[in-house]
């Protein structure tokens, strides 16, 4: 395992476009969070410190990063089409198999990525929190910072779920750009089938079969945050409640989705002749 | 004798297209072997579907005698299939690390198979800036890197200039004469006869000969004549009933022999016959002489 992982290690990070996706995609927002919990003085008017809303208390500062920085997510979803593409433009995929790689080794490579970067970029955001939260929360009681770590949990699955799809798309249409438009494709494609059901019966039922769908699902695993903040500032408001928890069978959609994916992407692989 | 490679009734169509039709040899450690056969004839196809990356139709193959998969046997193989394949943007050092972990083996060899091909002073290069012949020899390199029970080399001096393909050869060679097994594919008949001793032939994915390359047909050879008297010289041969078949082509006379004759005892029985020659030439059709009549014979 460690040797797949090395292996595609080295291919990415020799490489100076994916090495900037990367840091784009991970260490970016880790400094954009940093920054926005400083206290900012607009131009000597007003000073401008979220950390004063109450959003880096915890339990709900899990919610309100895991949420912000997934947002960041595609950029690594360019390096995992790419790196698929390239492997198809340069033939290299030919090459490693030649060399003595399985298909199935292959297709471990890929996904032993996508877990080891979703994982180092779950940790990071861990930390970050974890510090920022400490600075700033006003609660400070152990049993109330672990309260809501699920949402790391779900994070962590929300990228190896979006990031498998991007593999599947890589591997079957072979080209970075055409996959990208793809994920776009079926971004449309889930609202437009949406949009049929509610046309067809109701609103409620529509939601709930939407759900299903894997860009849907693995946007519901963390939700918008904002509402939840509002809701904390006016808790008199019942019309702003909602469910913002994340649910085990909200990850079981997504884990099933994400099996689904690297299965597929192997089947593709074995069958075709290169 | 160890067998290497052995294929047993392989097909592979794509479509309603049969690239390899029902195909069966076996490769034997220590020789060189050839495949031979006309552009789209099915040898690449061949080699990609024991090298893992061609799906068969039916049949099957197995390496070592099936003592491994495919996958494992294939890190005890070197093989170059048509362009050399790497990463761009990488070094040629760099590459080969990346194949080393792929074969898992030591990367104290990098050097040393970089020294073969002439290319240590350009080990901290990026690909992309080589030449093609560079790049070829890259190639050969990174194949060589497990010390290969067999090599396999896929029209290796394809689109290289002169001095490409001599250098290529001239490792090919030394890499033969260090009694690796070799498994050249190629549609260039004499590069196929300088190296290899023996040559499976292949027309529209079927085998049309397999064995030695002397073997190759059941031919005694053949005597280029020239005369004063072409007229006489031609009723003598006609008459005298040594020869499959007599050609003319201007003034040189082409006899092909029926049972082998040496060239002492035919000139004597001529000149018993009151025949002096200005010209003899005892030969054996060459590879590409034998290839075109294989070909030519097995049409329709």
């Amino acid at each position: 395992m460690l040797r797949l992982l090395n292996l595609e290690l080295q291919k990415l990070l020799l490489n100076r476009t994916s090495k900037i996706l990367i840091f784009v995609s991970f260490i970016l927002p880790f400094f954009v969070i940093l920054l926005s919990s400083l206290k900012i003085n607009v131009f000597g008017f007003f000073t401008l410190e979220l950390g004063e809303l109450g959003v880096f208390n915890f339990p709900i500062i899990w919610h309100l990063t895991t949420f912000f920085s997934s947002q960041f997510k595609f950029f690594f979803a360019i390096v995992v089409v790419s790196m698929i593409g390239n492997e198809y433009s340069n033939k290299t995929l030919k090459q490693n198999l030649i060399d003595g790689l399985s298909k199935k080794e292959f297709i471990l490579s890929k996904f032993y990525t996508i877990v080891f970067f979703s994982l180092v970029s779950t940790v990071l955001i861990a930390l970050i929190s974890l510090c920022i939260g400490l600075y700033y929360s006003s609660y400070n009681e152990f049993s109330i910072i672990i309260q809501q770590t699920n949402f790391l949990l779900a994070y962590f699955i929300k990228l190896v779920g979006f990031f498998s799809l991007c593999l599947f798309f890589g591997m079957l249409v072979k080209r970075s750009a055409f996959a990208l438009a793809f994920l776009f494709i079926l971004y449309i494609l889930e609202w437009i089938i949406f949009g049929l059901i509610t046309w067809q019966s109701d609103h409620q039922f529509a939601e709930k079969i939407q759900n299903f769908f894997p860009l849907k699902a693995m946007y519901k695993l963390i939700d918008q945050p904002f509402q939840r903040i509002a809701m904390s500032k006016f808790p008199e408001k019942t019309e702003l409640v909602y469910d913002y928890a994340v649910h085990w069978h909200e990850m079981l959609i997504v884990l099933g989705w994400t099996g689904l994916f690297v299965f597929l992407s192997y089947r593709l692989l074995k069958l075709r002749d290169l | 004798m160890e067998s290497i490679l052995t294929i047993n009734n392989l097909t592979k169509k794509f479509g309603n297209l049969t690239a390899v039709n029902n195909l069966s040899f076996t490769i034997k450690k220590g020789n060189v072997y050839g495949i031979l056969g006309p552009n789209g004839s099915g040898k690449s196809t061949t080699l990609g579907i024991v090298l893992n990356v061609v799906n068969k139709t039916s049949g099957d193959f197995n390496w070592f005698n099936g003592s491994t998969s495919t996958h494992d046997a294939l890190k005890k193989v070197g093989a170059i299939i048509e362009r050399p394949n790497f990463y761009p943007y990488m070094t040629a050092e760099q590459n080969l690390k990346l194949v080393c972990k792929i074969k898992g083996v030591n990367e104290s060899k990098i050097e040393e198979k970089l020294d073969i091909v002439g290319l240590l002073e350009r080990k901290n290069s990026k690909f992309k800036t080589y030449s093609l012949g560079m790049k070829q020899r890259l190639a050969i390199a990174s194949a060589l890197l497990n010390d290969p029970e067999i090599l396999i080399l896929d029209e290796p001096t394809n689109g290289l200039d002169p001095q490409g393909i001599h250098q290529i050869r001239e490792i090919i060679k030394q890499i033969a004469a260090q009694g690796t097994t070799i498994l050249l594919a190629s549609h260039l008949l004499d590069e196929v006869e300088k190296v290899c001793s023996h040559v499976v032939v292949l027309r529209k994915g079927v085998k049309l000969y397999s064995g030695r390359v002397d073997e190759m047909i059941s031919s005694h050879g053949f005597f280029e004549l020239k005369c004063n008297n072409q007229e006489l010289l031609i009723t003598t041969l006609k008459n005298s009933d040594l020869f499959t078949s007599i050609k003319t082509n201007d003034d040189l006379v082409t006899a092909f022999l029926k049972a082998p004759m040496p060239s002492d005892a035919f000139n004597k029985f001529l000149f018993d016959k009151g025949i002096i020659l200005t010209h003899l030439v005892q030969r054996k059709e060459s590879l590409e002489e034998q290839f075109l009549q294989l070909t030519d014979n097995t049409k329709n």
